[in-house]
């Protein structure tokens, strides 16, 4: 079994937070997610913010949109780390999933992440 | 068209300016004056990646923005021209008079800097620049996102 992943969101305004809580109100508890907002962040305050919420261990990286201040600064991070894998487009199906499976080696739980995610988004038949 | 839009955000290309200020405007083209950026291939890569693929990005140094300014002028499509920090953006109105208006997107908080809006935060040294601007007829303003109310530089400074 592999150590047990952490996940960040890291996304605009207060999205994180509520995603987190939605995750809360399904599953229990934050299942080792944390979550960090842009919102008064330049690049580097950013960087460092989203560096401190990973930690030092293996770590996916959930981005809201595909470009911007989140995504791009997760990018730069994960570069630097073979530990860090992002994900962008998150979507609540895609983290609550993650919370029950940290155990995945971090390249597989993010590929898992973005199935996930694609599978949840669809159109309801009328 | 030409360029519609010249603004200091020190998270350059991201969601305000693609979205925000790119889809009110019908932006066409994005110019980054960076040097950093333009001298890193893979920051490069990363930004195109947030644009729309109809949406050109340019990145350039100071210097090359000046030498095709006027060109971005005569571009039939509408653009904007962004700098991450006011030094830049003054080094660039210095190069291309043509500069009549600028934008303060985005400024946030560093050790030095004090809250003049609740995102822009100047150094005594960025305000000075500014007023500078503002004295050599160039109109500045702080807005983030179009729907906002432009708020003079006298202002902020």
């Amino acid at each position: 079994m592999s150590e047990r992943l952490t996940g960040v969101v890291v996304a605009h305004s207060e999205l994180a937070a509520s995603l987190l809580a939605a995750v809360r109100a399904i599953a229990g508890d934050d299942h080792g997610l944390a979550g960090v907002s842009n919102t008064g962040c330049d690049r580097a305050a950013l960087l460092r913010s989203l560096d401190a919420a990973i930690g030092g261990g293996p770590a996916v990286v959930f981005t809201d949109m595909a470009g911007g201040s989140c995504a791009f600064t997760a990018a730069a991070l994960a570069r630097g780390r073979g530990d860090v894998r992002v994900v962008t487009g998150v979507n609540l199906a895609m983290l609550v999933d993650f919370a029950f499976h940290r155990d995945l080696p971090v390249e597989e739980a993010a590929r898992r992440a973005v199935e996930v995610g694609r599978t949840a988004v669809g159109l309801v038949e009328r | 068209m030409s360029v519609v839009l010249y603004r200091i955000d020190d998270r350059l290309i991201h969601g305000q300016v693609v979205v925000g200020w790119g889809q009110r405007l019908g932006i066409g083209f994005i110019v980054l004056v960076d040097e950093g950026v333009r001298a890193n291939v893979w920051e490069q890569e990363l930004y195109r990646m947030g644009v729309p693929p109809a949406m050109d990005v340019v990145f350039a140094t100071v210097a090359e923005a000046a030498g095709h300014a006027a060109e971005w002028e005569r571009d039939p499509r509408k653009g904007i021209v962004l700098t991450g920090d006011v030094d830049t953006m003054a080094a660039l109105c210095a190069a291309v008079p043509e500069v009549r208006k600028v934008n303060v997107g985005g400024i946030h908080a560093r050790e030095g800097r004090t809250e003049r809006l609740r995102y822009v935060f100047l150094t005594e040294a960025e305000a000075a620049r500014l007023r500078e601007l503002a004295g050599r007829g160039v109109e500045v303003t702080a807005q983030d996102v179009p729907t906002a109310k432009p708020v003079p530089v006298a202002e902020l400074v």
